[in-house]
């Protein structure tokens, strides 16, 4: 079952299936740790809409809503 | 001379590296952009000087934001002996991805791997031979903030240099397709490096579960800024007391009986001109620096990219993101480099909109103004309070223009931003961030501060034959013409004067009060208490916190934007609006009776 990213409960780990972005920012995503295959957990959203902060091995990134849309996870 | 560059992810430590081996001063801080253009110094390496430059962080070789670009076109023409790669060892799992593709520039390289007590305290154990095989290149462990691993640095750099002893460009055409190297790079990593499968609980963690709490993160936010200006405030008075105590007795022990022979308008120009001016700015030196090194911990700590998470649900209503707010406190210090920190932002409108919004940051110059002028006109607890005051007002007129500028800077930038783990920065490099802030502010009194005291005093005392400052001088006609834009704002005409020069530097504006009333720090207070009001004293605030902070922020606004109606249009607008907000205030302020 695969669900987008910013659907994902806080505290909740997945696997990144597949990410459908346009090739700068999939690159850009892939930089950061952002890649099919990879695990990710969402640690906390913020409030009002706000961005998400998620962690991919030991990096820790912020990632606006619309942008998690784009990565398509699946829970583990 | 032979040339190494060093490359890298952002906030890897390129630059902290870079000032360990040079003694330069590079800016360092835990913020992915810190660095957004090329620094090179010399370096004495195998018995030979050697350039070494310092380059922005770079992701990988396709990006094209301002900052990316300036490494492009450095490696496209600058010719190298080779590169010197840093990484950051807790983050290889993503890091070594742009090594791999570094390869396809077909430079000598050396690869450094930085942050090795972070990764030594999480439990990561990287197979250093084994990796150096799999990469065929020197790899060294180091600590770059602590100066662990400088021998094996070194030696690296030598080896580098001895194995290509003829500099060369950068193949930058030529790129590998980026799906077979991250193929290569899992297999790498799984080969090498060995980390715990659960986190150890750290300090990161703990400390953002409090500072990122959605309820309580901004007014925790908000509420640690006021206690660390009210702490800068706190320490730096009785240390700008103490100095301005010491001019006082310069001035009656040593100046005036040194000049007692000289003729008047000699020893007015040197007391009244140079010494009060130069005398009365300076008294902030040590306040500012205090400032600067509490500015350095904020930067050096991970906050601010937590305040970007804070902050961008409200930004992004106003047009702009979480970084736009992170160079508005960057600001705080100085416009300028908040500035050129823009150029991460690859989307132009983005860009252009933050820079609009970040001059209104009360940066450190204003605050010498209004550290005065409070001081002068206020009891102490209603001065922090106007103090504080002006602090939001700085915020609430950038959110205003980027609610009135968003639709012309329409954007659609993706926000993708690391969130560092919080570290505090060394003794050593506190040290070195005052001492550099000291150099800065006094070569900044020595250039313009001088010149522009200079100005003021002929303005105010020539001819010779009128009482100083009064309507028959320079200044006086000066102020005349300017009278009819400044008295609906209840701004009298020697205080037009000092806006005036403003607009060169806000360091002037103090150094010039002090010259049009011929009086030191201590007595220029009480001068003013006598002239102005509250009201007045306010209006006069408000209007130097929001029109144009400098000529400096004018001329990066113009380099960074490239553009002429752009740089217009920041300078106009900002104008405007102080006019607007002084005369609202000063005229509602009256009409109320106060
Ligand atoms: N724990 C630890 N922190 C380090 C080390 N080296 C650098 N830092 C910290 O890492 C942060 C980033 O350092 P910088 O030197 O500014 O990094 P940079 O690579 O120049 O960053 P950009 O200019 O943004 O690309 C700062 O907070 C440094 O104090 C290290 O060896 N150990
Ligand atoms: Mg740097």
């Amino acid at each position: 079952m695969s669900i987008p990213l910013y659907q994902m409960q806080t505290t909740q780990s997945g696997i990144i299936l597949s990410i459908n972005a346009g090739q700068e920012l999939t690159r850009r995503m892939a930089a950061l740790g952002l890649r099919p295959g990879r695990q990710i957990k969402i640690i906390r959203k913020a409030p009002w809409s706000g961005p998400l902060q998620v962690r991919i091995g030991h990096t820790e990134i912020i990632i606006r809503r619309g942008e998690a849309e784009k990565i398509e996870v699946e829970p583990t | 001379m032979k040339r190494l560059a060093l490359l890298g992810m952002p906030n890897t430590g390129k630059s902290t590296l870079f000032n360990r081996l040079t003694g330069a001063g590079a800016r360092v801080g835990n913020w992915p952009g810190m660095t957004v253009d090329m620094l090179s110094a010399k370096v004495l390496l195998a018995g030979g000087m050697v350039e070494l430059v310092d380059l922005p962080g770079i992701y990988n070789l396709h990006g094209f934001s301002d900052d990316e670009q300036v490494v492009r076109h450095f490696l496209s023409s600058q010719p190298v002996n080779g590169l010197v790669v840093i990484l950051d060892a807790t983050q290889l799992d993503r890091q070594l991805n742009l090594f791999l593709q570094l390869r396809a520039l077909q430079c000598p390289m050396t690869l450094i791997l930085n942050m090795a007590d972070e990764a030594r305290q999480l439990g990561i154990h990287i197979n250093q031979e084994k990796l150096s095989a799999e990469l065929g290149c020197d790899i060294s462990l180091v600590s770059a903030k602590y100066g662990h691993g400088f021998e094996a640095i070194r030696k690296a750099l030598e080896h580098l240099l001895r194995t290509a002893p003829q500099a060369m460009l950068a193949h930058t055409e030529a790129l590998h397709s980026d799906e077979a190297i991250e193929a290569e790079l899992d297999r790498i990593v799984s080969d090498t490096i060995n980390t715990p499968v659960v986190l150890p609980p750290n300090l990161t963690r703990r400390l953002d579960r409090i500072l990122l709490h959605p309820v309580f993160g901004l007014p925790l936010f908000f509420l640690s800024m006021f206690a660390l200006f009210q702490l800068v405030y706190g320490l730096g008075t009785p240390l700008q007391n103490g100095l301005s105590a010491l001019l006082g007795y310069f001035n009656s022990d040593v100046l005036t009986p040194v000049l007692r022979h000289a003729p008047t308008p000699l020893t007015s120009f040197i007391t009244d001109g140079l010494f009060n001016g130069i005398g009365t700015v300076l008294s902030f030196l040590p306040i500012i620096v205090l400032f600067f090194v509490f500015m350095a911990i904020v930067e050096d700590s991970g906050y601010l990219a937590r305040a970007a998470f804070l902050m961008d649900a409200l930004m992004a209503r106003l047009g702009l993101d979480g970084r736009s707010f992170v160079m508005q406190l960057m600001g705080l210090g100085c416009n300028v480099p908040a500035l050129m920190g823009t150029r991460v932002m690859r989307s132009r409108a983005l860009r252009l909109l933050t820079m609009m919004v970040i001059p209104f940051s009360l940066c450190s110059a204003r605050l010498q103004v209004f550290l005065f002028f409070t001081s002068a006109i206020f009891k102490p607890f209603a001065a922090a309070s106007m103090l504080f005051f002006l602090y939001l007002t700085s915020f609430a007129m950038a959110f205003l223009t980027a609610l009135v500028w968003r639709g012309k800077f329409r954007n659609h930038e993706p926000l993708l931003l690391e969130l560092p783990p919080y570290r505090f920065p060394t003794t050593r490099q506190l040290l070195v961030q005052g001492w550099q802030q000291s150099g800065h502010f006094l070569r900044g009194a020595s250039g313009f501060i001088v010149a522009g005291v200079v100005l003021i005093w002929f303005l105010t005392h020539v001819p010779f034959n009128v009482a100083p400052a009064s309507p028959a001088t320079l200044a006086g006609h000066l102020a005349a013409w300017m009278h009819p834009v400044f008295a609906p704002l209840g701004i009298n005409r020697l205080l037009s004067l000092t806006l005036l020069f403003g607009f060169v530097a806000k360091e002037i504006v103090i150094g010039a009060l002090a010259v049009i009333y011929s009086a030191g720090e201590k007595n220029l207070a009480g001068i003013l208490a006598h002239q102005i009001d509250w009201v007045q004293a306010t209006s006069f605030m408000l209007f130097t916190l929001i029109y144009t902070p400098c000529l400096s922020t004018i001329a990066v606004l113009k380099q960074e934007s490239k553009s002429i109606s752009f740089t217009l249009l920041a300078v106009l607008w900002p104008l405007g609006l102080a006019w607007l907000v002084s005369f609202v205030f000063y005229q509602t302020a009256r009409s109320l009776g106060w």
